[in-house]
């Protein structure tokens, strides 16, 4: 049944391929596309609570050799969350694109960027991972520029020059790992790597390209013109789901791979870069003055949160506490893709009835659009991190492991950014509150509203309400018990 | 039924809650049979829980929302106090609420977030542990603001953001508050008698800084000076979210945040002896005087009463400042009969606006003759507030005053409990001479009843009276079974069991 595991890459590859050859049929090539991976990922789902981790090698090479795909807890968590929010999506591109020439366009590349996210989540071995992660990289950049205005062309052409040099700089550091160990697979690296020059200089490699991607503070300046001029439903999986992507990569090596390499002292810079990206992300999305520039300085300040979190990791000893804390790393970024991509959705629909997102000119929003601006609101309780969503549950163990391991220093950061978030979302909603014609009346069609209002559901309820499934899955067993055991 | 009593309870507020919001606006008659079924819905299910919690049956549901963290409902009988209050006075609340908005824009908007703020008032009571406050706490704040910035207008807006200042950085503080505890402690359950006692090894002054960010945190919603700046400023609010703001929904809940964690946290002896509650005491007091002082120089009625919140939410908080089961029970009943005399207060100062146009003290001159209802009703609710017997305030007072006689703090307590009494009357009986002594000078601001044979509405004019013959005959009949006062003895009782 393993070969379960090659369906949530190979349907999204398979439909690309259709939606190059029936430009015309194209939406709906990509929707049900989209729908077909969304039930893989949900088979491999049923497959691997059932089972535990899940392992597939490609044509029966041995792993080493061929192409490995392995599944575990947090792959499936990630896989999850990028197959239901590309979902919900595409119901709403489908709509957004739909009078758009370049919808054939779209779609393929759409198709690409999911099946590229789906197998960098699967990968088993650092080169697939690169690959991956190139080809993500690529088919995001080409989304970003469909606007096709100079804006969002000149922030693409950005976005691509950063994008090649941290893949650049990811594929020195596999290079390295190679020359110094052999292998690149997962599985035999976790247990080979020890504490030395080759693994601390592949290490920082790999990481500084990584943080590129997932623009950590002081990389972050490509964000937010890239995903605030891109069309709306890209900007909602560039900011939900691929910046994700690097920081699912950090993760796996942090806490896999080079476990025992990571030094505190590495671990508290990337955390004060972190609440530095809290702070500034924050201050800038509650200057911001267009609608989408907000929600992106916003990603800024979020990614900052989840870097927070790793000189927490790794001060913490392997066992219970450590896993609390890595189940709420993965819950903040699970809430937040969920958030962001509803609340990029909902600016989607703003901007398409008011013809701008200029935010001082919103009022009016909340009547002529109820759904769109209940769905801001529930996607920005989830971004402050406010109760019921689960957001809130990550802070509250964010706070925990700041008392435990009496790192005090984040605190203040911790405490400034919910203000700060509470500031900004807070001043939205008072301007799409108030009374006024920005929006004129229209009628609203339900595929455009609902995916955005079911994702920011999932935020504030179900991922507050049903977080448990996240600590089930998180700890991390797939590679690590070669490395410790 | 034990389980599922709580959750029902706080369901039978949110799905009505919930149903309205997606109600158009012209369809008031099923909007209103959704809000009153809920109302009475839960007035039975509450009836159920006083009963069996008086009988000492256990009401839990337990739900983890996070390793360590347990989304706990539990009814003990503190729980009940705040229950039956916020569900009675949600009921005749919503009752003049729809008179009052009768013909309005966005009522189903407003009855939405107003079932919802009830929902998490009850939620707040029914919180077993300090995890499930916090996410109740938050979720006031939340279902609050749109009711604050109703009207839409610019101040209005200012009103609420000025509100949402203040309790997202109380909610922070009680937040950060709350984990930290968490983490010494690993979980904190409210628990009659408190638990903190148990744990010999912890540091003392750690708790002690706990306690502060806690009582910080919930002196915010309690309106505790320094911290009270938010509160005259949502009197923008329209009357009924006053009316219950004042009563239950947000100072109550702060205040009762207060007492959870003295009583149920700390435990009273405890924090005795961490000396934290005479800090508590002398802050209690400063509030007291400073907000009826404050009310003094108000002309604008509804403002007078807000300051006159402030002071006597402070009650409450010098009650369970002070050791011992006379003036814990001062304090507890103090949240139930302030409720009562408050509410009864903004709805007569809301049909004042509604029917006159009298926003201000000074055009009140002869308005008891045109508004006899309404003036009595007010009358009743500020001679409580005052303490004149037999309304019910005077039972809040002398037991209080008795309290800090058995506490030995009589010196600095019955002075406090005095000065603030003549300025209570200071401030409320000129209103009462003007409306019923003076003759009406100039034309009503903006009269709109002029040549109806009744003086208001019946869903305006009930409300008001109903809550003041409350105030009367829970402070006549104070020793009655069920009564309030019979209840906070009961708690006391339980808190002082050992």
């Amino acid at each position: 049944m393993s070969n379960l595991l090659i369906w949530p890459v190979a349907l999204p590859l398979l439909a690309a391929l259709l939606a190059l050859l029936w430009p015309g049929r194209s939406t709906w090539i990509g929707v049900a596309g989209t729908a077909l991976s969304l039930l893989a990922v949900l088979l491999v789902a049923r497959q691997l609570v059932e089972t535990g981790p899940i392992e597939l090698a490609l044509g029966g090479w041995a792993p080493g050799l061929g192409i490995a795909l392995r599944a575990d807890g947090l792959s499936l968590l990630m896989l999850s969350m990028s197959s239901l929010v590309a979902m919900a999506v595409a119901v709403y591109a489908s709509v957004y694109f739909s009078q758009s020439d370049r919808r054939g366009e779209f779609w393929v590349l759409w198709l690409l960027l999911i099946t590229a996210l789906h197998a960098l989540f699967l990968s088993g071995d650092l080169f697939n991972l690169y690959v991956t992660l190139e080809l993500l990289g690529l088919s995001a950049v080409v989304l970003a520029c469909l606007g096709g205005s100079r804006e969002s062309l000149r922030a693409a052409l950005r976005y691509l020059v950063l994008g090649l040099l941290g893949s650049l700089a990811f594929l020195m550091g596999v290079a390295l790992v190679y020359a110094g160990y052999g292998t690149l697979d997962m599985a035999a690296l976790g247990a080979a790597i020890e504490a030395g020059p080759t693994a601390w200089v592949a290490l920082s490699l790999m990481t500084g390209g990584l943080l590129i991607k997932s623009a950590l503070f002081p990389l972050h300046f490509w964000l937010p013109p890239a995903h605030a001029n891109a069309p709306a439903p890209v900007s909602a999986v560039l900011s939900a789901l691929v910046v994700k992507a690097a920081l699912y990569l950090i993760l796996r090596l942090w806490l896999e791979l080079f476990d025992g390499v990571v030094t505190q002292a590495a671990a508290l810079i990337v955390g004060v870069l972190g609440a530095i990206a809290v702070v500034w992300g924050s201050w800038a999305a509650l200057r911001a003055e267009r609608l989408k520039l907000m929600a992106a300085y916003s990603t800024v300040a979020q990614l900052g949160y989840l870097f927070l979190f790793l000189p927490l990791l790794a001060a913490l000893p392997q066992g219970e506490g450590r896993d609390l804390a890595l189940g709420a790393l993965v819950l903040l970024a699970l809430t937040h893709g969920f958030a962001k991509s509803a609340f990029f959705l909902a600016a989607g629909v703003i901007m398409q009835r008011a013809g701008h997102d200029r935010i001082a000119e919103l009022g009016g929003t909340a009547r002529a659009l109820p759904v769109t601006a209940f769905t801001i609101a529930l996607a920005g309780v989830a971004l402050i991190g406010l109760p019921p969503s689960g957001s809130f549950l990550a802070k509250w163990q964010l706070l925990s492991s700041v008392f435990v391991t009496g790192q005090w220093i984040w605190l203040p950061v911790i405490a400034i950014g919910t203000l700060l978030a509470g500031a900004y979302i807070f001043r939205l909603l008072g301007h799409a509150f108030a009374p006024g014609e920005g929006v004129g009346p229209s009628l609203s069609v339900g595929r455009e509203e609902i995916p955005a209002m079911l994702l920011a559901l999932i935020a504030t309820l179900l991922l507050g309400f049903w977080a448990t499934t996240v600590w089930d899955l998180v700890p991390i067993t797939a590679y690590a018990a070669g490395g410790i055991g | 039924m034990s389980v599922w009593l709580p959750v029902a309870i706080l369901l039978s507020s949110f799905i009505p809650g919930v149903l309205i919001f997606f109600q158009p606006e012209e369809r008031h008659r099923l909007r209103t049979l959704l809000n009153l079924l809920g109302a009475v819905v839960k007035m039975v299910l509450v009836g159920v829980l006083i009963w069996g919690v008086f009988h000492e049956q256990v009401f839990e549901t337990r739900w983890a929302m996070a390793p360590g963290l347990e989304f706990v409902l539990h009814a003990d009988a503190l729980s009940v106090l705040f229950v039956s209050l916020s569900t009675l006075l949600w009921l005749v609340t919503t009752i003049y609420a729809i008179g009052y908005l009768e013909h309005t824009p966005h009522r189903s908007r407003f009855f939405g977030f107003f079932s919802l703020c009830v929902t998490a008032t009850v939620g707040l009571a029914l919180a077993g542990n300090l995890f499930t406050f916090v996410v109740f706490y938050e979720l006031l704040t939340l279902a609050t603001y749109p009711l604050i910035a109703h009207k839409g207008s610019p101040q209005a807006l200012r009103g609420a953001r000025i509100y949402l200042r203040y309790t997202l950085f109380g909610g922070l503080l009680l937040m950060i508050g709350a984990v930290w505890l968490h983490t010494l402690t690993g979980g904190v359950e409210f628990v009659e008698g408190g638990i903190l006692d148990q744990y010999a090894n912890l540091d003392q002054s750690t708790l002690r800084w706990i306690f502060l960010l806690l009582i910080l945190g919930l002196g915010v919603k309690a309106a505790l000076v320094p911290l009270h700046g938010w509160l005259p400023q949502a009197m923008v609010a329209p009357a009924p979210v006053s009316a219950l703001l004042h009563a239950v929904a947000v100072v109550k809940a702060g205040a009762f945040g207060i007492v959870r964690v003295v009583y149920d946290v700390y435990g009273v002896e405890f924090a005795a002896e961490l000396g934290v509650l005479t800090l508590l005491g002398v802050v209690a007091a400063i509030t007291i005087i400073y907000g009826s002082v404050k009310a003094l120089s108000q002309d604008h009625l509804k403002k007078r009463l807000a300051y006159s919140t402030v002071s006597q939410v402070s009650y409450i908080v010098l009650g369970t400042a002070i050791l011992g089961p006379l003036a814990t029970i001062g304090g507890l009943v103090h949240l139930v009969h302030q409720g009562v005399m408050k509410i009864t207060l903004f709805f007569a100062a809301g049909n004042y606006a509604e029917a006159l146009g009298i926003h201000q003290v000074s055009e009140m001159d002869g308005v008891g003759r045109r508004m006899p209802g309404t003036t009595l009703a007010f009358t009743i609710g500020a001679l409580g507030m005052i303490g004149i017997p037999p309304v019910a305030g005077f039972i809040s007072k002398w037991y209080l005053g008795l309290g800090a006689v058995e506490a030995g703090a009589a010196a600095w307590v019955l002075p406090v409990l005095i000065t603030s009494s003549l300025l209570n009357a200071a401030y409320f009986l000129p209103i009462l001479y003007r409306a019923w002594f003076k003759s009406q000078v100039t034309s009503w601001p903006a009269d709109k009843t002029a040549g109806c044979a009744r003086e208001l509405p019946d869903p305006l004019l009930w409300p008001p009276l109903t809550t003041a013959a409350l105030a009367l005959l829970i402070g006549l009949f104070a020793a009655a079974p069920y009564s309030p006062l019979e209840w906070a003895e009961l708690i006391a009782g339980r808190e002082y069991r050992q």
